[in-house]
């Protein structure tokens, strides 16, 4: 393990792998065009799982405010994909054309400056990144330079979130409000809504997906992903070894932050509308949940626990509305008593010493501790 | 006393430091220097002070009056990690590792390159760091251990792995705190032939109550009590001081 390659050990390119054969070929051939859809919806969560695997599970800082990001992201694309909807053919019957829908309802007779330059789809994409990334360093700038961290921190995030709820509700004219912005239609002209335009989108979110994966491994394989480890364990020690501790958080938070807002981009662009409800603490905290269940040491976890806890969401909220709340409140609970390695933990504890062995069976060197160590370095 | 002097001269410079914890005063009023190269050792019953000088040289305490110079820098108005940077290294009471690194990432982390978040991102395990990592181990007898996790090591060589922690960081003031307590006889004399070994070249300030270990090694030796010194100078100067004797020694 010295030795270790720079972007992904054997077992883990394995797991990618995986994945990918999963999400590339097994489920689209598998799954009709409705369920793909919400597999893809599903998997724009990931994207927050996959932060909060670095920024939580690595660098011990809980977050329950990622729905924040997720909304900025989301909001961002919503507003580009909102004004093209919008354009003056579109909206004639409006008493101020060319201006989105809900504005329109609230006496807002011109486009607000801040709404301006997403007309251009640049603007949108560089501000999915540099809005979310922005805040969140000032957010950690603010908090981890003066040392705030643990259970104020994640009480401060859960109050931003809540604090951006009831901005975008309570600012209708400018946000759309409650109902968020809907019936968004095309990108640059190309329509959203068909069946073939979801399966792309899919394909690009999972693009995306990998490409953040990618960027992951390339953080937790490099020192920085070490110093994150030292620094959850012993963070006045990291400060006794030379590094600037806030710095290093501010960092962990920032990736994070942006992950979220990619998902939040593709959420907009596959579900076709974004809405505060994506944004509070409820949305935040569910999201934690999706890492803790993959387990928050794993990057591929995050994927696996997302999906898990949807699709168990999907399937049980359809049967039982109410007790589901209840049920994930108990699954959270179960996880962290009794595998707070979640997911991963199980398999590479139990699952993988086995594979091993059935793969292997003849070598006696290849003992189950050494599969561990190879499946979860870090830990 | 020497009080009076050029500050400049010295490497370390400590005066009037004073830090009060709700009005109780762990450290007052005090002054001390520290030349280039020298070895000193800091005693004195417990609650005089001791690691709280220390904490306060590294910063982990801040003064709430007084001032404490490194070469021409003032370290009370600096961060940890600007202190360690500008070169004093601080080894803890109770071993300070990250436990959940192996040995061989806990010697590469305080490697003193790559310390900004860009710096650790490109960061490279190239040669240099190969070498110096394998050479440390060595020198703390973990050269086979270094795929181990941390926290499997037991507590002697704990104490070895983060000595050689400061080592790699290669600081030109180098603070321990009691480096051979809780160590087993075969232990101790392994540690202090190491620490022999690594005190050449740099000026070092270590606490320890072990009598045997601060005559083999001290230069100067400095006696706290309550937060003030009590005593300064030789070995031999200290030990037949009456007031040390009557507070430390003699019991």
């Amino acid at each position: 393990m010295i030795e270790n390659t720079r972007f992904a050990s054997r077992s883990e390119l394995v797991g990618i792998a995986a994945l990918a054969l999963l999400l590339v070929v097994v489920l689209p051939l598998t799954l009709d065009v409705f369920r793909l859809n919400l597999v893809g919806k599903y998997l724009t969560y990931a994207f927050v799982a996959l932060g909060l695997v670095l920024c939580w599970g690595y660098g011990g800082i809980l977050s329950l405010g990622q729905g924040v990001f997720f909304g900025l992201g989301g909001y961002c694309m919503a507003m580009f994909l909102k004004l093209e909807a919008s354009s003056p053919e579109n909206t004639k019957i409006q008493s101020t054309p060319g201006i989105p829908d809900f504005m329109d309802w609230n006496q807002i007779t011109e486009l607000p400056l801040f709404w301006q330059p997403f007309h251009s789809l640049t603007f949108t994409i560089a501000a999915i990144i540099l809005v979310p990334g922005v805040f969140a360093f000032i957010i950690g700038a603010a908090m981890f330079k003066r040392r705030v961290g643990g259970t104020y921190f994640a009480i401060i995030t859960q109050a931003i979130a809540a604090i951006l709820t009831i901005l975008i509700v309570g600012q209708q004219g400018y946000t759309g409000g409650i109902n968020g912005m809907t019936d968004l239609r095309t990108l640059k002209g190309w329509d959203i809504r068909p069946d073939h335009a979801k399966v792309v989108l899919y394909f690009v979110c999972v693009a995306c997906l990998f490409g953040c994966i990618f960027v992951a491994q390339l953080i937790r394989h490099s020192k920085l992903g070490r110093i994150l480890v030292a620094m959850r364990d012993k963070e006045d020690r990291v400060r006794f070894s030379g590094y600037s501790v806030a710095n290093f958080k501010i960092f962990a938070f920032c990736v994070a932050a942006v992950f979220a807002a990619i998902g939040g981009a593709m959420f907009a662009l596959q579900v076709g509308f974004m809405s505060p409800s994506f944004v509070g603490i409820v949305p935040s905290i569910e999201m934690v949940i999706y890492a803790a269940v993959g387990g928050r040491l794993s990057i591929l976890g995050a994927v696996y626990g997302t999906l898990l806890v949807n699709f168990a969401k999907t399937s049980f909220s359809e049967s039982f509305p109410e007790l589901w709340l209840f049920g994930l409140g108990g699954l959270f609970i179960a996880v962290v008593l009794a595998f707070p390695n979640g997911v991963a933990g199980l398999w590479s504890d139990y699952v993988q010493p086995r594979l091993v062995r059935l793969v292997t069976p003849r070598k006696a060197g290849w003992s189950a501790p050494n599969a561990v160590a190879e499946g979860a370095p870090a830990e | 006393m020497l009080i009076g002097q050029q500050p400049k001269d010295f490497l370390l410079s400590v005066e009037g430091l004073t830090v009060s914890f709700d009005g109780f005063k762990a450290v007052n009023d005090l002054s001390f220097y520290v030349d280039e190269n020298e070895i000193r050792v800091i005693i004195g019953p417990n609650g005089a002070g001791k690691t709280t000088v220390l904490d306060l040289i590294c910063g982990k305490t801040r003064a709430t009056s007084g001032s404490i110079h490194f070469r021409d820098r003032d370290l009370t108005k600096m961060r940890e990690n600007e202190i360690v940077q500008a070169g004093v290294g601080r080894k803890f009471q109770t071993p300070s590792i990250y436990d959940d690194l192996t040995v061989f990432e806990n010697l590469e982390i305080s490697f003193p390159r790559g310390r900004s978040v860009l710096g650790a991102l490109t960061f490279k395990r190239d040669a240099e760091v190969r070498e110096r990592v394998h050479e440390v181990a060595e020198m703390i007898f973990l050269k086979d251990r270094l795929a181990m996790r941390a926290d499997l090591l037991s507590h002697g060589q704990k104490q070895w792995l983060e000595i050689g922690m400061l080592l790699i960081q290669d600081p030109e003031l180098l603070m321990l705190d009691e480096p051979v307590a809780g160590m087993s006889v075969s232990e101790r004399v392994k540690t202090a032939e190491l620490l022999h070994r690594i005190i050449e070249g740099r000026s070092v300030l270590v606490i320890e109550h072990d009598m045997k270990f601060v005559e083999d090694i001290a230069h100067k030796v400095t006696v706290l009590h309550q937060g003030q010194i009590l005593s300064e100078g030789t070995m031999d100067k200290v030990k037949n001081d009456p007031k040390v004797i009557e507070v430390y020694l003699g019991h």
